[in-house]
This record gives C-alpha cells, sequence and structure tokens, in this order.
C-alpha cells in the first residue's frame, strides 16, 4: 500500500513537469499549428539561468524571476527572427525550424554556460513530508502546484478572454483574424513569450530536484511531447491530464517492472496515441464544412 | 468615401487587376458585377489589404491605404465579409460574432450582437454552437454579422448569395437594403448581377481584370448589352 503511494506521489511530481512542458506546446500550438520543439530549451533556460543568476549572489527567488523574462525575451526572439520571416512556409518546415532554434540554443547554452550538471536549494526546505508511510519532497509540491496554477490560468485566458479567442482564431485563419483587425504576428509573439515563460517556470521549479544541464531539454521535449499527444494536442485540459498520466505511466513502469523501460514508455505512449486514437483523450476530431 | 484608381494585383507572375478605377460614396451602396474570375474577390481584397497590390492607390476617407497593413484598415472603419466566408470554425456563434468587435470593449458590443441576432435569428439559437457545424447559408449569415460588428463606415461584401437558396439571398440582400437606411457604405460584389443592381446605387461590370462599363444601376439593368451578356434577359 505504502508502495503504491510512493509510486503514485512520484508520478504525479514528474507528471507536474511533463503537464507544464505539455502546457507551453498547447499555448504555440494553439496560435499557429506549430508544434515547438524548442519548447525543452526553455525549460533548460529556465534552470540555468536561474542557477548563475544566484551563483552571483541574486537571490533565489529574484533569479527565478530573472530567468522567466530572460527565457520569454528569447520566445520572443525565436518567433521574430526564425518562425515570422519564414511565414507562408508549410507547418512542418517551420517545425524544422523550431527543431534547428533546439540545437542552437543547446550549443549556446553550452559555450555560455558549462556543460555541468546545477542544482540550486529547494524552496522549501528538503526535509521529506510522511504520508502514510509514503513519501514526497516539499519542492514537489510546489511543482505540482505551478502545473495547476498554469492550467487553470491559460483555461481561464482561453475560455473567457478576448485575447485569447484572438489567439484561437488566428490559429484558424489567419486572414479572417487579420480582418477583424487582430494582428497576427502580435499573437504569435504573445504565445511564443508566455509559452517560454512557461517553460522556464517548469525548469524553475524543477531544477532542485531533478538538476539541470545544457542537454536537458531533448528528452523533456519528448516526454511534453509525448504527454500533449496523449491528452489531446491544443486542448489545456488535455495536456495538464496526458503529463499527469505519462508520469504515472512512468512511476508505476520503474516501480512494477524495471526502471529500465522508464523512458521507453513515453515512446510507446506516442505510438499507441498516433495509432488507436490520434486526436488524444480530450481531441475533438477535426470537423470542417464546406 | 473610397477611391480605386489605376489598381493593378497579381498573382505570382500573372496579373489579375490591370488598373481598376472605382468610386464609391458616402451612404451609397455599389456593386461591382461580373463573370467568375473577373478579379472582383481580388478587387475587395487589395481594398480590405489582405491581397499585395502592385500598382495604383486606395483612398479611403482621404488616407492612401497602401502602407496600412489589413488589421489596421479594420479601425479606419473598413470591414470585409470574404468570400468563402472565412469563419472561425473552431470558436462559437457568438464567440465569431465578439471577435468582430476586436477593436472594442464597451456597451455598444452587447447591442451590436443583439442587432445581429435579431437580423439573424438562427444564429441566436445556434449561438453557442461551434461555428464549423453551421450550414454554408448561416455561415455567410455569420461572416454579414461578424463584419458588422467591426462599426464599418464602408463594409465589402464579397458574394453574399453563394451558394444560397433564393429565399435566403432575397432575406441577405434585404439586410444590405437596410445598412443603407443606417447611413453604412456598401461595396458589393456579385456573380448574381440582376440581384445585386436591383438593390445598388450604381454598379460597375468588370470582365478580365477591368472595368468594362459603369453607370447607374438602373440604366445597367436596361442596357441591352448588359441584359443579353450578365444578365441572361
Amino acid at each position: 500500500m505504502a508502495e503504491l503511494l510512493q509510486y503514485l506521489l512520484s508520478g504525479v511530481t514528474v507528471g507536474a513537469v511533463y503537464a507544464l512542458v505539455a502546457l507551453g506546446f498547447t499555448l504555440i500550438y494553439n496560435a499557429s499549428d506549430v508544434v515547438n520543439f524548442a519548447q525543452g530549451e526553455f525549460v533548460m533556460l529556465g534552470g540555468m539561468i536561474s542557477f548563475f543568476a544566484w551563483q552571483a549572489g541574486i537571490p533565489l527567488p529574484l533569479a527565478a524571476i530573472l530567468a522567466i523574462i530572460a527565457t520569454a525575451s528569447v520566445g520572443v526572439l525565436l518567433n521574430k527572427l526564425a518562425i515570422e520571416p519564414a511565414r507562408g512556409a508549410p507547418v512542418a518546415s517551420l517545425i524544422i525550424i523550431t527543431i534547428g532554434a533546439s540545437i542552437f540554443l543547446r550549443g549556446g547554452a553550452q559555450l555560455v554556460f558549462d556543460k555541468q550538471l546545477h542544482r540550486f536549494p529547494s524552496f522549501s526546505g528538503d526535509d521529506p513530508i510522511r504520508i502514510l508511510g509514503a513519501t514526497i519532497l516539499p519542492q514537489s509540491l510546489w511543482v505540482i502546484a505551478g502545473a495547476v496554477a498554469i492550467f487553470l490560468s491559460l483555461w481561464l485566458f482561453f475560455a473567457h478572454t478576448l485575447t485569447g479567442k484572438a489567439v484561437l482564431a488566428t490559429a484558424n485563419n489567419r486572414i479572417a483574424a487579420s480582418l477583424v483587425g487582430i494582428n497576427p504576428n502580435h499573437m504569435m509573439t504573445l504565445s511564443f513569450a508566455v509559452s517560454a515563460a512557461i517553460g522556464a517556470l517548469a525548469g524553475v521549479l524543477v531544477t532542485p530536484i531533478t538538476l539541470t544541464s545544457y542537454d536537458l531539454g531533448v528528452a523533456i521535449a519528448l516526454k511534453g511531447f509525448a504527454a500533449a499527444m496523449l491528452g489531446g494536442m491544443g486542448i489545456p485540459a488535455g495536456a495538464l491530464a496526458g503529463g499527469l498520466l505519462l508520469g504515472l505511466i512512468e512511476a508505476f513502469t520503474a516501480g512494477y517492472v524495471s526502471s529500465v523501460y522508464k523512458d521507453a514508455v513515453a515512446f510507446v505512449v506516442i505510438l499507441a496515441v498516433l495509432f488507436a486514437m490520434p486526436q488524444g483523450l480530450f481531441g475533438r476530431k477535426a470537423m470542417d464544412r464546406v | 468615401m473610397l477611391s480605386v484608381e489605376g489598381l493593378r494585383s497579381r498573382y505570382g507572375r500573372i496579373e489579375v487587376l490591370h488598373g481598376v478605377d472605382l468610386e464609391v460614396g458616402s451612404g451609397e451602396i455599389v456593386t461591382v458585377v461580373g463573370a467568375n474570375g473577373a478579379g472582383k474577390t481580388t478587387l475587395l481584397r487589395c481594398i480590405s489589404g489582405v491581397q499585395p497590390t502592385s500598382g495604383g492607390a486606395i483612398i479611403f476617407r482621404g488616407e492612401a491605404l497602401k502602407s496600412i497593413p489589413a488589421h489596421r484598415r479594420v479601425g479606419l472603419g473598413l470591414s470585409h465579409s470574404p468570400e468563402g466566408r472565412l469563419i472561425f470554425t473552431n470558436l462559437t456563434v457568438e464567440e465569431n460574432l465578439r471577435l468582430g468587435a476586436y477593436l472594442f470593449a464597451d456597451e455598444r458590443v452587447e447591442r451590436d450582437m443583439a442587432d445581429s441576432f435579431t437580423m439573424f435569428p438562427i444564429l441566436k439559437e445556434k449561438r453557442n454552437l461551434p461555428a464549423g457545424g453551421l450550414s454554408g447559408g448561416q455561415q455567410q449569415m455569420l461572416a454579414i454579422g461578424r463584419a458588422l460588428m467591426a462599426r464599418p463606415a464602408c463594409l465589402l461584401l464579397d458574394e453574399p448569395s453563394m451558394g444560397l437558396a433564393p429565399i435566403l439571398v432575397a432575406q441577405i440582400l434585404d439586410v444590405v437594403k437596410t445598412l443603407k437606411s443606417l447611413g453604412v457604405t456598401v461595396l458589393l460584389v456579385e456573380q448574381n448581377a440582376y440581384a445585386a443592381l436591383q438593390i445598388a446605387d450604381r454598379g460597375y461590370v468588370m470582365e478580365t481584370g477591368r472595368i468594362v462599363f459603369s453607370g447607374a444601376a438602373g440604366e445597367l439593368i436596361a442596357d441591352p448589352r448588359i441584359r443579353e451578356a450578365y444578365l441572361g434577359i
């Protein structure tokens, strides 16, 4: 029983990280139909910039805010310098551009920072909290709270704000969006900024648990992508559910089967989703009437 | 209110508008009729800014539009209900209408929305359904309603009758006449030349990227050449 609960708690923690990354995917996908494979690099930048700012003597909360703002700016630059000039190119080309950006950011981080693993202290200490014989780190609670808060904000944004609707409208039809007065480029810039900030927040929250290094992005982007696909690409609730579900599947596989197969699970999930239900758990079938 | 002078536009290397001149006075309904492929839709797309021009000028209320991007022309009072409707299929009917008034956030938005629902009661019935599930005619009504939400001084209306049952065509043309009484200027592009000329003040006939006839709507309807070539009577 304690064992099951332990797997559950660690699954939810990891799942919350995947959910945050998947939520980052959601926003850019909603604005542009582009799956941004540099999303993992935003997570890496969040952790790395926080660490180096903190090491330079800036208090941790300030360092974290600095990292989030800096990463958001990187997101804006990525859109302005790489995505916007290629407007009109097919979505597949834009996705390839994001893969290129991901490699570039990883290389840049290697040069600007270093190749070591880094960690900064947890926000509320490292004493595990005991629940019915299982334990959870206080930092895990921060991660879970972060995922829930971002999910709620995004849900409110898309369901209840005009700007949120404008983002969805731009993704649906750029020409029609500009005909009602929406500047499609602004919507893209906004999505990239917020998406990068969400990624950076994930990086800040998770670094005390999993550590950070320049090359952490690839793996985490793939897991986040699997989570987003599982839940249904573009749907905030799907990203949250997909992230948690993937985290739990991983934790239970590691616990009851073997931790060797833990990382393979994400790929099995991607394949299963693509074969069985490409629209994901929460996705609606695309519907258009001519 | 709107004047187009020597307008040229091309798709790639193929020029489709070869110097179009057109005037729309304040409060008028002006229609551009002509066969499929004459360049009528391209003309409207140039005016609203979603199609690049390669020559000539478009002047709206004394301002040259050349360097003004599409999304800023809406704010000047120019609203376009596009061909093929181009509604936001992933959003509800009500959200589509609300986005029509994207530039506004005052109490008039609610009032305009209520007016749209009075104009097209079926939209009120379906207000919370995804717009992608509407029939062609309902999507057309939504596109017009959305364009009106932008509080246009001049409405560009592209093929509102396309694919609609005759009773709906009559209903939509009635709406256009109502707009005139509300002081909205309308530039109407139609293949259904007879219906369009009946409600218009003036008309232009377009053929392969050029204006070939123009005049008062009544004169055009009476002109034997036009009757034969475009009205089929």
